[in-house]
């Protein structure tokens, strides 16, 4: 890759790193990673065209396997949402089935082994192509972001604007002209935190377990006994991945739908 | 690791797989899963309500089974009524029968008797007139007996 320097581990790392960018303004906000958006694009358009593929041929008679495991999918989506939240579950689901499937699809992109899909990357983006998009923070930033909004809009649609800022300034502590502050302040952090909470969470896992694979990788390359131990120890550290692929997936859409639904309580 | 507008563009996306899925793809689902539920909760329905007739059916025949046999019974009974009675009737008759057979052989004899003893009345009157002529041809002539004669005769 970086074949025309000497690769030193922080040139392979930084390399393995970098967006493929493409600038359409002056600053450095005005720039699209298109490597991020074209895969969760392509993610997100094959797993919803193979859901939408199956729920056009789906009868209400005898499903078959396929149908079976699109229904196994969104029973247990709706299930999740439907222990959470009490109320109609017509926007809820959907949105936390559109979430779960795409962050694990997202995920799962890190079990393609980076350097391998390097040498095809390469031809039309040479200089790097991050195919995990969950691993840019613009990415979980970007779901969690709009779930907050979602929190927001569900607030306001359920309490009233009036309810909403009652809310804000006379929970959790009381509604003592007193308690005004510390309460605006207390749900100001909680405001902040949970989507901070939300998108890091993934972010950091994914990219971490991204520079564990970069890292063993690069002991691979590290001669002869490099190699020996980097193999099963990536092994290992792939095998502990799956899990943690699923477990974000899963982990997000929970939070997205125990956010929602705390939205539509009022305290 | 910086904030660029690939967020707002991944926003965006979301947005719009939101409401593909919202609206092409989960409602669609839905529907059919509950169509089947129920399909299936009707045949539930359906299976428990012919188990029932079919409960209400052995019972009814089990019924008319009973009321069958009933209607037996009496035919039985009735048959051996009439069978008696018949019996009965045929024995009445087969007494006056020969009640009548009897009585009328007994007129008959007594008629035949009656008959006889005319006639030996008449021989025994002819015999006396016969005799009491021989004895009177030499004594009297028969018409001046004939009275006594004729008195004798209705003694007989």
């Amino acid at each position: 890759m970086a074949a025309e320097q000497a690769m030193t581990p922080s040139s392979y790392i930084g390399h393995h790193l970098t967006f493929l960018q493409h600038p359409v303004g002056e600053s450095s906000f005005w720039t699209l990673n298109v490597d991020s958006l074209v895969t969760a694009a392509l993610l997100g358009v094959f797993s919803l065209g193979f859901l939408w593929w199956v729920v056009r041929g789906a009868t209400s008679g005898v499903p078959g396997k396929r149908q079976a495991f699109v229904e196994i999918l969104c029973e247990f989506v709706d299930n999740q949402a439907k222990d959470i939240f009490h109320g109609d579950r017509r926007f809820i689901a959907p949105t936390a089935l559109t979430v779960g499937l795409w962050v694990l699809l997202m995920n799962a992109m890190d079990f393609l082994p980076v350097d391998i899909l390097g040498w095809v990357t390469h031809f039309f983006a040479p200089h790097g192509f991050r195919f995990v998009p969950t691993a840019d923070v613009n990415t979980t930033f970007a779901l969690a972001l709009s779930v907050w909004l979602l929190m927001i809009y569900f607030s306001i649609a359920v309490k009233g604007l009036g309810g909403w800022i009652h809310e804000l300034f006379c929970t959790p502590f009381g509604s003592n002209v007193l308690l005004w502050l510390p309460n605006l302040l207390f749900n100001l952090v909680e405001y902040i935190s949970k989507p901070l909470s939300h998108s890091l969470r993934l972010f950091g896992n994914m990219y971490a377990g991204e520079i564990i694979f970069l890292l063993l990788w690069m002991m691979a390359a590290a001669g002869y006994w490099g190699t020996v131990f980097a193999v099963p120890l990536g092994v290992i550290w792939a095998g502990f991945h799956i899990l943690i692929v699923l477990l974000q997936a899963y982990i997000f859409m929970m939070l997205t739908i125990v956010y929602i639904s705390m939205a539509h309580e009022s305290h | 690791m910086n904030i660029n507008l690939t967020l707002i563009a991944q926003a965006l996306a979301f947005a719009l797989f939101i409401w593909l899925t919202a609206k092409f793809i989960w409602p669609v689902l839905m529907r059919k899963i509950e169509e089947r539920q129920k399909q299936i909760a009707d045949g539930l329905a359906a299976g428990e309500r012919g188990k029932q007739e079919l409960e209400a059916a052995g019972k009814r025949a089990g019924e008319e089974l009973a009321k069958a046999r009933e209607r037996v019974g009496e035919i039985i009974g009735s048959a051996e009524k009439r069978d008696a009675q018949m019996l009965d009737e045929a024995k009445a008759a087969a007494r006056a029968e020969a009640d009548r057979i009897l009585a009328a052989a007994r007129a008959d004899i007594d008629q035949q008797v009656a008959r006889a003893k005319e006639t030996l009345r008449e021989q025994v009157a002819a015999l006396a007139v016969a005799g009491a002529e021989k004895i009177l041809r030499r004594e009297v002539n028969a018409q001046t007996h004939a009275d006594l004669l004729g008195q004798l005769k209705r003694e007989i």
